[in-house]
């Protein structure tokens, strides 16, 4: 069969790198309608349909793909937004290459490129956004029971999302005085654009759900509050607390978890400051350990407010690396310094209690540990310094302790993250629910809205069944 | 939103207000604190649960304006509303019948300590307050105090009122008049609390204090408010706000206190030629 399409995926446009590292603009920009119809055509219509078994909620990817082909836009939202709430977050921050794109046919085919489901994905929900909003989508008369949601990120929002849809009446408790989760406090504007998670989280609003802010369960609400007033609960908490590795120097001014550095910029608005109030310190040379998707977006975010010179400082190479490929690729497109086996060993203090730099240490990779991978362990000798007034640590983050703390019923795994049924999410309460990283352990938004679909199933049957008795 | 029921102004730079909270007030206990975000660019800071209403569902809280939050919300009156608050946050107040308690407040932290003397009181304790301040207008809510202690000593820098000289001669004074006291709290501005500390290890008593270092989500997901105690890492808003004095690095704690004091200027100078005529003075 001769091959009449191009191997390459339709060019995206993006902002320049050199623009946009002194701007909090989205990177991506996006295809065109036209542009989205020429990509599609590189889809192949696979009758066996690969690409879908790497969809965590698998999304009819050649369902909605051959829509866009034929210029149908309603069509393909049609299509889905019968797996999916969150499109429009998903198209932007999935690692796609290891997911639905990694199993499609034309990136099998030795020098092509899969095509660009995630891009398109992405096309239809922001075309949607442009819409006129029907209001045929008014929300039922929710009458099957009442369902509490303890966290509002993607996790949370999927299962509401779809209770809703099956006619629950669904109340979302958010701790902080913002809905979405990491989507809104941790993954920065440059790739998630706020105004983007508030539409999705909007438009879940329309379907009935209840979204109620500075909600903090285990403190303003207990659980054995939720539990008499509702009829199953979800618990999506995430895995926010944040990890150091302990190294001394860790308590100096100008030393962050990853956390707290993002949440000031994302949450707080701090790159805005003084037009909002909360600070981010502007920087002149920042090191971030770390080498996953929060380390990638520390470090961009630090260059974006300003910083001459920013190094990632990651104990294995880039061969290991967890972040997306592509937050990779950006990352050194704007400049990002990257110290491949290495890992800080002290915070330096300048005498008067500010960071003035980081010790390390070189690292070499040996005899693969629990996760198979190599493990790094210190070359004896090799330490060095680098020059910073900031360090960011961005080595993972464990479960919170606010809500489990006061739930002392809820059993946990010796990681403390609840122990749940892979398959629906039931905990060892009955009608208590669990997903997304409280499960898991920080992982990715899909995964998390994964979780939560399942849960909607199992909640309903437990519900009905608990009803119908 | 979280409604201004009623406000008053109770030393200079000083309001008392009570909010419309009606969760945080069923569940607050002493000790407790909110983080609170006065509108919608406003940054989230932390104040502690002064006292609560459960039947009325209310909330007091006590400031003292030092920056731009603050100073904005002395410029809300009865009736308008603070746009979030969070909480009741931190672990409560040990309470339980010690014998005698020695409670030490100064400045605007008596707010946080007047919760305790009650509950301490209530919970059979003898009770010996000791307020300071650098003048008498400066020590605050002296007839509150005084309701659920036993005795209560005042003592000012200029003498305008009580003791003349600073909260830990007070202290001095009551372990060596020879009341066994079993233990103790300080609450207050850093440097007070530091050297209640150092007097109480002069005098063999435990202190608890309460740190108040800066902080951002008030619930352990962002470690701004980590402090060193017994040379490990805690974080203040879910293992505190209170620990054990004599083991609080103190010189680390309060530098970090000053982390942003450039950025706090220049946030403060802003809404003053914005605002024009200060009416928290
Ligand atoms: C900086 C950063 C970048 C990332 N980048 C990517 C990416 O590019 N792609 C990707 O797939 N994944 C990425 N991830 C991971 C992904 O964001 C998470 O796996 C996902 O958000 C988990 O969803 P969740 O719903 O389980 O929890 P979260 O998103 O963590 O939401 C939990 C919510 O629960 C709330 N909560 C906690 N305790 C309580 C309580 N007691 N009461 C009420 N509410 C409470 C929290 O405030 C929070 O809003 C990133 C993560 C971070 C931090
Ligand atoms: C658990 C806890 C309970 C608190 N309870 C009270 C209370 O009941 N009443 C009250 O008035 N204040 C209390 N504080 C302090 C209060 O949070 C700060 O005064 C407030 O954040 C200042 O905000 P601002 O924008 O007005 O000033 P900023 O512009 O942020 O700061 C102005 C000045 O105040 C100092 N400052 C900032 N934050 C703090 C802090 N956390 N503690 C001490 N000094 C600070 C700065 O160093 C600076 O010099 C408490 C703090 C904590 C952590
Ligand atoms: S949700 Fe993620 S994995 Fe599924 S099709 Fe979209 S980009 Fe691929
Ligand atoms: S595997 Fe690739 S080519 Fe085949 S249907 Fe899926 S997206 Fe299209
Ligand atoms: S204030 Fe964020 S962890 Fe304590």
């Amino acid at each position: 069969m001769a091959v009449t399409f191009s191997k390459w995926k339709t060019p995206i446009k993006e902002q320049d790198p050199e623009v946009r590292r002194s701007n909090f603009k989205e990177v991506c920009l996006g295809y065109s309608i036209d542009e989205g119809m020429k990509e599609a055509e590189r889809c192949l219509q696979c009758k066996t349909k690969p690409c879908i078994a790497g969809c965590p909620v698998a999304i009819d990817i050649p369902g909605f793909i051959k829509c866009i082909r034929d210029g149908d836009m309603a069509g393909a939202a049609e299509v889905m937004y019968k797996y999916t709430n969150l499109p429009a977050v998903c198209g932007r921050v999935c690692p796609q290459e290891t997911q639905c794109e990694e199993l499609c046919t034309v990136g099998k085919m030795p020098g092509f490129e899969p095509v660009a489901i995630g891009k398109l994905e992405r096309l239809v929900a922001d075309w949607k956004y442009t819409q006129e909003k029907a209001d045929a989508e008014k929300a039922q008369s929710a009458s099957k029971g009442k369902v509490a949601v303890v966290g509002s990120g993607p996790s949370g929002l999927t299962v509401a999302g779809d209770l809703a849809k099956k006619g629950y009446k669904v109340t979302i408790f958010e701790a902080l005085h913002a809905a979405g989760g990491v989507l809104i406090y941790g993954i920065p504007e440059f790739r998630l654009p706020k105004n983007i998670v508030k539409m999705e989280i909007e438009a879940m609003q329309d379907l009935g759900v209840k979204i109620e802010c500075n909600a903090v369960v285990g403190k303003n609400i207990t659980m054995q509050e939720i539990l008499e007033d509702f009829d199953a609960c979800y618990i999506a908490v995430g895995a926010g607390a944040p990890h150091f590795q302990g190294v001394p120097g860790t308590t100096l001014n100008g030393v962050y978890s990853a956390s707290e550095y993002l949440t000031r910029i994302n949450l707080m608005h701090g790159y805005e400051f003084p037009e909002y109030d909360t600070p981010s310190k502007k920087s002149k040379k920042v090191v971030v350990i770390g080498g996953g998707n929060v380390a990638m977006d520390a470090a961009r975010s630090a260059k974006r407010l300003g910083a001459d010179e920013v190094t990632i400082v990651y104990r294995r190479s880039l061969k290991e690396l967890p972040a997306r490929i592509e937050e990779y690729h950006h990352a050194v497109e704007e400049g990002i310094i990257f110290n491949w086996l290495s890992n800080p060993t002290e915070y330096v203090n300048n005498g008067e209690g500010q960071l003035c730099g980081v010790k390390c240490i070189r690292m070499e990779l040996g005899e693969p540990d629990a996760s198979g991978r190599r493990r790094p362990v210190p070359i004896e000798g090799s330490e060095f310094f680098i020059e910073a007034d900031c360090a960011i640590e961005a080595i993972g983050q464990g479960s919170n302790k606010v809500l489990l703390s006061t739930f002392p019923e809820m059993k946990l795994n010796k990681w403390g993250y609840i122990e749940a049924d892979p398959k629906t999410g039931a905990t060892s309460v009955p009608g208590v629910y669990a997903g997304g990283d409280i499960v898991t352990g920080a992982a990715t938004v899909i995964l998390a809205m994964g979780a939560g679909k399942d849960a909607a199933e199992a909640i309903d049957k437990y519900i009905t069944e608990k009803k119908s008795k | 939103m979280f409604k201004i029921v009623s406000k008053q102004k109770i030393a200079p730079k000083e309001f008392d207000i009570w909010v419309e909270a009606e969760r945080i007030a069923k569940h607050a206990k002493a000790g407790q604190f909110v983080v609170l975000r006065v509108d919608d660019n406003g940054e989230r800071i932390p104040l502690t649960i002064a006292d609560y209403d459960k039947e009325k569902g209310l909330i007091r809280l006590i400031f003292q304006v030092v920056g731009k939050t603050t100073a904005a919300m002395s410029c809300l009156n009865v009736g308008d509303s603070i746009r979030d608050i969070s909480g009741p946050l931190g672990t409560p107040s040990e309470i339980e019948k010690f014998g005698t308690v020695l409670m030490v407040g100064g400045g605007v932290g008596i707010a946080a300590l007047y919760p305790i003397i009650k509950e301490l009181k209530l919970a059979g304790n003898k009770v010996i307050t000791i307020l300071g301040g650098r003048t008498s207008d400066l020590v605050i809510m002296k007839e509150e105090c005084a309701k659920y202690s036993d005795e209560l000593i005042i003592t000012t820098d200029d003498g305008s009122e009580g003791m003349k000289g600073v909260v830990t001669e007070a202290m001095k004074m009551v372990v060596e008049r020879g009341d066994k006291v079993d233990r103790c709290w300080c609450i207050g501005p850093s440097i007070m609390m530091k050297f209640g500390t150092k007097a109480a290890k002069e005098l063999g008593l435990p202190i608890i204090v309460s740190l108040n270092p800066l902080m951002v989500d008030g619930t352990g997901m962002c470690g701004c408010c980590r402090v060193t105690v017994d040379e490990k890492i805690f974080f203040a808003c879910v293992d505190g706000p209170e620990f054990d004095g004599h083991k609080v690095n103190w010189d680390e704690f309060m530098s970090r206190l000053r982390q942003y004091k450039d950025e706090e200027k220049i946030s403060m100078d802003k809404f003053e030629a914005e605002v024009g005529e200060p009416s928290w003075q």
